[in-house]
């Protein structure tokens, strides 16, 4: 009879190890978050949305630098500087010198143009040709052309520019190509301003989700307090909604992944006919698995802490009445 | 099982809920609280359950005195007892198994082992056949027992029960009773709040009688009567 059965176990509630328990009940729980979610398709879209589209602009930001300094890596030459030497400097000495500036650390290559070379060069493109014939003596010094370290900053590169021109047989150093320099510096400051706006885009991301959370919360505020009242804690209610959390910034960070892939793939053709007007092939850098990793690492993280602030906010207040 | 002494609830407009309270409830009772509301029953029960402190005096519930009870552990401390409402306290986005089984998940208990618990208590209330159903579809006194099981398939050794009856007709109320009197019977003790005085003399179970939160009499002489039944009209077998 149910009486026996009754009877036969006055025992307390026991239950099977912990870390089963502990690994069961998670993913029952992370079960039924993500049941909730696709029963609201729509508004759980709204909002995975709108975390895609703010973790995509950051990320899509990222990878446009990263283009952009490879591409401009590409121009080493275009940081070559020459030094102009004075008239006097006999072509052995200037040699010597080439060499000299040659072993030091932050100098890759140095390419020494005689001024007799430099004026045959001259004849030829100038278009002077015949009338640079009647010229009593070389009007030109000899070149020296340095080729910079490619571990030069920007900083580095001035610096060795200002050491060059201050040997007693340096004339003027000529740099023709300060464009590229303020190029990559103004790219460094994009990059940091990508950097702060993504901290931002970060904090937003958790007021979104934290946000959705409380509306979650304050729409199942009856469920809460029964199951409080039937002796659960705070952190078995709170359960639920960190994998809401957790799923809003998967699913997020996974819109937002496909929205840069597709964003990549609209700009594939665009780019090759650009490459292709200029002769040459440009690589377009695409997110390596690290940085997907880390995209989807940082989404999950941003909805776990959203979570977590609104559900302990919000949990402690409510206590059955 | 449940001792108060001396206990007063006062709430922050200065009334009085409790004004120094005292009485014991032994293991295995089934004791009633009676009186109008405002009364002070449901305080009563809201200071075992641990909802609301008492302003002073002690209330200790199976040997632990709830003072000691901290924030932190009210949650264990809620799972060793069963609790049965008025107003049922169902989820209603959940079918009838699920709703009883919550007490169960909330301890740990996985699924599938959970189960196995549910079924027998759902059967002890006569509704192991809706236990699919969701609880608006079931009548009130379906309802209530669906909370009944709710209370007790963590098999607890004190039930407290908050007007169980209080919306369901005559029929309905000596149903409900009877399932109690089963657990009772098996060694649960019972606290139940009501003021259907009728329904609680034909049962003859002890009664704690309040009047403005004072005891208003103990009517220890109907124990007696109330476990022979027989001065009831209810035959011993109808409890079944």
């Amino acid at each position: 009879m149910a009486m026996t059965r009754h009877s036969d176990a006055v025992a307390p509630v026991r239950s099977s190890g912990p870390m089963t328990t502990w690994l069961t009940r998670h993913i029952s729980t992370a079960i039924g978050s993500a049941g909730r979610l696709f029963r609201q398709p729509f508004a759980s879209l709204m909002i995975i949305l709108v975390i895609a589209v703010t973790l995509a602009i950051p990320a899509a930001a990222n990878l446009l630098i990263k283009n952009a300094l490879s591409i401009s890596s590409g121009w080493d030459n275009a940081l070559d500087f020459s030094i102009y030497l004075h008239r006097g400097i006999s072509e052995s000495d200037a040699l010597d010198l080439a060499q000299l500036i040659a072993q030091r650390a932050d100098v890759a290559a140095v390419d020494f143009v005689s001024a007799g070379d430099a004026l045959e060069q001259f004849k030829q493109q100038s278009g002077f040709g015949e009338a640079l014939d009647h010229l009593s003596e070389n009007p030109l010094p000899h070149t020296l052309i340095v080729r910079p370290g490619p571990s030069n900053s920007v900083q580095s590169m001035i610096l060795l520019q200002e050491e060059l021109g201050n040997l007693p047989e340096a004339d003027i150093v000529q740099v023709d190509t300060e464009w590229v320099q303020r190029f990559h510096a103004i790219l460094d400051i994009v990059r940091q301003a990508i950097v702060i706006g993504a901290a931002l885009l970060g904090v937003a991301i958790i007021v979104i989700i934290g946000n959705t959370i409380r509306l979650d919360i304050q729409n199942r505020h009856e469920e809460i307090e029964v199951t409080k009242l039937i002796g659960a804690s705070n952190a078995f209610v709170r359960r639920p909604f960190l994998w809401s959390g957790f799923w809003y910034g998967l699913f997020g960070s996974l819109l937002a992944l496909a929205l840069v892939q597709y964003g990549l793939f609209l700009l594939e053709q665009p780019i090759a006919r650009l490459a292709g007007l200029y002769q040459s092939s440009i690589t377009v850098l695409t997110l390596t698995g690290g940085e997907i990793l880390s995209l989807l690492g940082i989404g999950v993280a941003l909805g776990l802490i959203g979570s977590w602030f609104a559900a302990t906010r919000h949990m402690r207040r409510i206590e059955p009445r | 099982m449940i001792r108060l002494e001396d206990v007063t609830k006062r709430f922050p407009g200065g009334q009085e809920a409790l004004s120094g309270l005292s009485f014991s409830i032994d293991k295995g009772e089934m004791v009633f609280v009676t009186g109008h509301s405002g009364a002070g029953k449901s305080t009563l029960l809201r200071l075992i359950a641990l909802i609301d402190r008492p302003t002073s005096g002690q209330v200790i519930v199976d040997g632990q005195n709830t003072r000691r009870v901290t924030r932190r552990m009210i949650p264990a401390y809620r799972r060793q007892i069963g609790m049965v409402f008025q107003d049922h306290k169902l989820l209603y986005d959940r079918p009838v198994f699920d709703n009883v089984a919550l007490p169960l998940i909330i301890a740990g208990m996985g699924y599938r082992e959970a189960g196995r618990r549910v079924r027998p208590a759902l059967e002890q209330v006569g509704l192991l056949h809706k236990e699919k159903q969701r609880p608006e579809t079931l009548s009130a006194g379906e309802q209530q027992r669906v909370g009944i099981a709710r209370a007790i398939v963590t098999r607890p050794k004190l039930l407290i029960a908050d007007e169980p009856t209080g919306n369901l007709d005559p029929d309905l109320s000596l149903e409900v009773m009877r399932i109690f009197r089963r657990f009772n019977e098996v060694g649960v003790t019972l606290l139940i709040a009501s003021h259907d005085i009728s329904l609680i003399d034909r049962l003859g179970c002890r009664r704690i009688a309040l009047e403005e939160g004072r005891l208003a009499r103990t009517t220890d002489d109907d124990i007696d009567a109330g476990y022979s039944s027989s001065e009831a009209g209810l035959d011993p077998e109808a409890w079944r």
